[in-house]
């Protein structure tokens, strides 16, 4: 009894540090900004960080706490991004107070991922390992694909819809082309602001830290470490699958609405939502430590300034980027290297010179 | 006779596909690893070959000799600095991603040191080409290089496989490495085989991927590396026979959807049918099953 | 294992803090930090040139130009021209161009005494093609203090960072952004290159009038969105010619290694003529693969297809009789060419293309608008953006893209598009 009590408070202890760093990091940015302190390069990045990591956070809900590895994840962004983006311009007029438009676009983007997340969910979640990666891979790449041939407009009679090109919209001559395939949507409202990206952030950390340290996390968690354990045990095994893929797919969603919010024009390419986004969230969750969220938070932060601070450099920046990124990996995961760290470690070090005092 | 043209273009932009699946899925089946640099290798190959033989007016022989040489050292050398650390990590996903620094890093050295401008490759193969049906329908002699390629390769990596001791420590380890070191296999050096064979062909398929499709740039490995990751998986990865299978299939596939449904979709219509086949056969067309043990 | 984690996450928390300070460090004092910055940039972009095979003798005196400009630059009166485009990527190559072109103009208008005796500092960023990449290029270079942006490279690039310098009322000049969005409710910002619907109709009009075919096969991607945008234009023009579009395949950029299908449909339909709205590194593989099946159709392209004579080791016999419509062409004859592709080559060891033509243009066209409007360094970025708006539908330039280049006040330029023809391995104008 008495350890249980301890272990729960060393939780509560964590997830008050987690949600602690978060709200610091916003109360000295907001100081900064008030005294006129920061560039307008690190202005530009505050919403991006904030987007990452979200995505971060959530994908280390697949991959930390469900134990699947899951490559589609930008699929998802992609679809909250269009889903909110579309929302938002078609009510441009109608809604013209931003907040409230941007807080139910942010809700058709989350639910929009969340369905999307639950359909494919369904099917491919019997498979394991590295078969489980390559088809949620190849979701994210046609969640992409079919994007980019989209083609959505609006006028008097309604919406039209057309998989061709744009003219086949057949629209009449006031009409507006709202999602023009490759060339997405332009003209996005611009209602992301820093703000609300870490109320967005401190939402997703308290639903996925609620998940994680409630009876369902320790289901979800229970599969992750036995699958068979757990069925055995009367676990619903594609129930929590399926719960804990769709949340992270919402909130991959929430991340695509401030994404497609902050910038004026929005299109599919497979550098902000194809695989290598995929990756590069993937990136942040296993930098950060598979299963740490305040880890990955850390590591989406680090990464993403990374290749800005690296711009002095010019056209070696990429290069030198590719290279600390091996080199962290290594001082992160390299069981050697950790051992090396540990026996150098601060804090036995200082207990070691306490010793011998 | 339109749909027979287009199945042998599919099978000649498959058989590209197997030849880079096949390092793909050799290197997965020893060491249980994606190697994500594999595509970049297969650049850093075909460069080599730009440079000796269109460049430098080398033998074609030569320049292929001398990419295999570079390309097996790159690879040993990337496994030794790169993965080797990691092979105890905690998690196999560790691996992963330095995998995918790696191919950051060579693709941003080539662009340093190759410049942006796309590169015409010239064809290695001297074949020419087949006409059939008045000349309705061609088979290129670099397809036909590529599918003999493939088999020569795929036999050769069987028999190496089953028949030499070296081969036979390679399924020792991938079995089980604490066992086979225990059975006096030297398991680095056995990976690092591994690595210097998987590299090895990818220079190969570098010379065919551009004699085929001949326009190089410092990306120009990883869309094709994709793609035939996507293969090997279809094929069952870490099959050999599965990678050359998966290849030619996916490359049918991609034209038959683009020819026949929508150019614009062929990507989802290849990525939907692997989905399929792999909700059917959840370990590829001639993957292993295997029982997870309580 | 915990530990460790702490540890880990002390010490990438304290990086983070450190990347902040920095990043504030660099906003604080401004003008001070510019001076080394560009330093910093300079010597870097030197560097690249000597790689790439530069004659060192070029590299030191810019070396010494770019200390001469610090000097200056601690007294405020130089002009700060930034670029943006992808110098990592695919399109590496075109962004590339774009910040060779623009160094070159702004090293000959620096040793011709600057513009009204004002040097111009210059500074390039890479925006790895992508959209938010691209804003945070902008930010990176209005930290530096830039007052006009050449830029950016790419249209759907070019859509995001021009609502951006609207809000900051920054003068913008992309040289090959050609997308309509751009220029939509911005008037700060203008273009050197002509707009997508200009290319598909002039290029249907042009296949129309010449009767050069009547039955016309599209290959286009429709990933991009320079591409899709000519294409769409293209099909809506070709309504109203006397020619018939008989096939119109797409492929993506996932996606462009094999391009059978597509010729094959179009041979099969019996077009005579393909039309190419798309860069020219696909185009050559194209052209290889239509070779390859024999199949010889006229192939008729757009500005991007320009540069494709120069795809180093390209067979340019493949190439023979294709047809494009661009402002430059790297072997014309005149003086302006001639001397601009020369200097290009000594300086960055590459032949330039189109889009090296459009940014070295830009700056001049940047250079006249500034000697019109009597702008000066001092000025705030939104008074000179002011001054420039005012100046530039009142210019006429004549520039290696184009003889008396006028614009609009809605940005759009207006030139006469040339149609090349390729014969005997080099372009030549089709009178």
């Amino acid at each position: 009894m008495k350890t249980d009590k301890i272990k729960l408070n060393k939780n509560f202890r964590e997830n008050i540090l987690t949600y602690g760093i978060v709200i610091l990091a916003y109360i000295v940015i907001q100081i900064m900004i008030g005294t006129g302190n920061i560039s307008s390069l690190m202005q530009g990045l505050l919403v991006p960080l904030c987007t990452y990591v979200i995505l971060a956070v959530s994908l280390n809900l697949t991959v930390g706490i469900l134990g699947e590895l899951s490559l589609g994840h930008a699929g998802f962004m992609c679809v909250g991004a269009f889903a909110g983006a579309f929302f938002s311009k078609c009510m441009k007029d109608v809604i013209t107070v931003g907040l409230l438009r941007f807080i139910l676009a942010i809700l058709i983007g989350g639910i929009c991922a969340a369905l999307i997340g639950f359909l494919i969910g369904m099917p491919v979640l019997r498979l394991k390992g590295d078969y489980l990666a390559i088809v949620t891979l190849a979701f994210g790449e046609i969640i992409k694909n079919v994007v980019n041939v989209l083609y959505i407009g609006k006028d008097s009679k309604g919406i039209h819809f057309s998989m061709k090109d744009s003219l086949s919209l057949g629209l009449e001559e006031e009409g507006e082309v709202i999602i023009n395939g490759a060339q997405g949507i332009t003209g996005t409202p611009k209602d992301s602001t820093f703000t609300i990206g870490i109320i967005l952030i401190l939402l997703t950390l308290f639903i996925v830290l609620n998940l994680i340290n409630s009876r369902d996390g320790r289901a979800i968690m229970s599969i992750r470490d036995n699958l068979i354990a757990a069925e055995s045990i009367g676990i619903n095994v594609t129930k929590y699958k399926l719960m804990a893929f769709s949340v992270s797919a919402a909130l991959a969603g929430v991340a695509g609405v401030l994404y497609s919010h902050n910038l004026n024009s929005l299109m599919a390419t497979p550098k902000n939502f194809g695989y290598n986004m995929s990756i590069m969230i993937l990136v942040f969750v296993v930098l950060g430590g598979i299963g740490n969220i305040r880890g990955s938070m850390i590591a989406a932060v680090v990464l993403t300034l990374l290749p800005e601070l690296l711009r002095g450099l010019n056209n070696y920046r990429m290069l030198i980027y590719a290279i600390v990124l091996i080199i962290m990996m290594l001082f992160n995961w390299s069981p050697k290297l950790i051992e090396l760290r540990k026996r150098f470690s601060p804090k036995r070090l200082l207990k070691k010179t306490r010793e011998v005092q | 006779m339109s749909f027979i043209s287009y199945l042998i273009n599919g099978i000649s932009l498959g058989s590209v596909y197997a030849i880079i699946a096949l390092g793909y899925t050799m290197v997965y089946g020893i060491a249980k690893m994606l190697n994500f640099a594999h595509g970049d290798v297969i650049m850093v190959g075909a460069f080599t070959i730009f440079y000796a033989v269109s460049m430098q007016g080398l033998p074609p022989l030569l320049g292929i000799l001398l990419a295999v040489v570079l390309c097996t050292v790159l690879g040993i050398a990337i496994e030794y600095v790169a993965y080797r650390p990691l092979r105890q990590a905690a998690s196999s996903l560790a691996v992963l991603i330095t995998a995918i620094g790696v191919s950051y890093l060579l693709q941003n050295l080539a662009l340093l040191i190759f410049g942006a401008n796309t590169k015409a490759f010239t064809s290695v193969v001297t074949i020419p080409a087949v006409k059939l049906a008045d000349g309705q329908v061609t088979i290129s002699g670099e397809t036909i290089v590529t599918i003999i390629c493939c088999i020569v390769i795929m036999i050769g990596l069987t028999v190496f496989i089953n028949k030499t001791k070296a081969g036979q420590a390679m399924l020792a380890v991938s079995e089980d490495k604490g066992a086979a070191q225990l059975m006096g296999i030297n398991v680095n050096a056995t990976i690092s085989l591994t690595f210097a064979i998987g590299s090895a062909l990818a220079a190969i398929a570098g010379m065919l991927l551009c004699s085929a499709y001949p326009s190089l740039t410092p990306y120009t490995g990883s869309m094709p590396g994709i793609k035939a990751f996507v293969a090997a998986v279809f094929g069952g990865i870490g099959s050999i026979p599965g990678a050359l299978i998966g290849g030619i299939a996916l490359g049918i596939i991609e034209i038959l959807g683009k020819a026949y449904i929508s150019s614009q979709m062929a990507d989802a219509i290849v990525f939907l049918v692997l989905i399929i086949v792999l909700l059917v056969k959840p370990t590829g067309i001639l993957g292993k099953k295997i029982q997870e043990k309580v | 294992m915990r530990n460790f984690k702490k540890v880990l996450s002390i010490a990438l928390a304290s990086a983070m803090a450190m990347a902040l300070l920095s990043g504030c460090a660099n906003g604080s004092n401004d003008s001070d930090a510019s001076a080394n910055d560009s330093a910093q940039t300079e010597t870097g972009a030197d560097n690249t040139q000597t790689e790439t095979g530069a004659d060192n003798t070029e590299a030191a005196e810019s070396n010494n130009e770019a200390s001469g400009a610090d000097s200056e630059a601690a007294g405020g009166e130089v002009f700060k021209i930034g670029a943006i485009g992808p110098a990592t990527g695919g399109a590496a190559v075109y962004g590339l161009a774009v910040q060779n072109g623009a160094d070159l103009a702004i090293k000959e208008i620096n040793e011709a005494g600057g513009i009204n005796g004002v040097m111009i500092e210059y500074n390039f960023q890479d925006d790895e093609l992508d959209n938010e990449k691209s804003v945070n290029a902008y930010n990176t270079l209005k930290d530096w203090g830039m007052q006009m942006l050449v830029g950016t490279t790419t249209s759907g690039c070019c859509i995001a960072v021009a609502a951006e310098t609207k809000n900051d009322n920054m003068f913008q000049l992309t040289p090959s952004g050609s997308a309509v969005d751009i220029l939509k409710d911005n008037d700060n910002v203008f273009q050197v290159c002509f707009t997508d619907p200009n290319q598909g109709i002039g290029a249907a009009e042009y296949i129309g009038a010449n009767s050069v075919a009547s039955k016309v096969a599209v290959i286009y991607d429709s990933s991009d969105v320079y591409s899709s945008g000519i294409y769409e234009k293209f099909a809506q023009e070709a309504a109203n010619q006397p020619f018939e579009i008989v096939s119109a395949e797409a492929f993506t950029a996932d996606n462009k290694t094999d391009f059978s299908v597509q010729l094959q449909k179009a041979k099969d339909a019996g077009a005579e003529l393909v039309f190419l709205p798309i860069y020219y590194t696909e185009a050559s593989l194209i052209l290889t693969q239509a070779n390859g099946m024999g199949y010889e159709p006229k192939f008729f392209g757009c500005d991007g297809l320009d540069g494709i004579l120069n795809v180093e080791n390209f067979d340019t016999a493949l190439a023979e009789g294709v047809m494009l419509l661009t402002p430059f062409a790297a072997d014309a004859e005149d003086e302006a060419t001639k001397a601009f592709v020369s200097a290009y080559e000594a300086a960055y060891g590459d032949t330039p293309n189109q889009f090296a033509a459009d940014a070295y243009d830009a700056v001049y066209i940047i250079k006249a608008a500034i000697e019109k409007s009597g702008a000066a360094p001092t000025d705030s970025v939104s008074d000179i953006c002011e001054k420039l708006k005012a100046a530039m539908p009142e210019l006429s330039v004549n520039g290696l893209t184009g003889e008396a280049m006028t614009w609009d006040t809605d940005g759009a330029v207006n030139k006469a598009p040339k149609a090349m023809e390729i014969v005997n391995g080099n372009y030549s104008l089709i009178q």
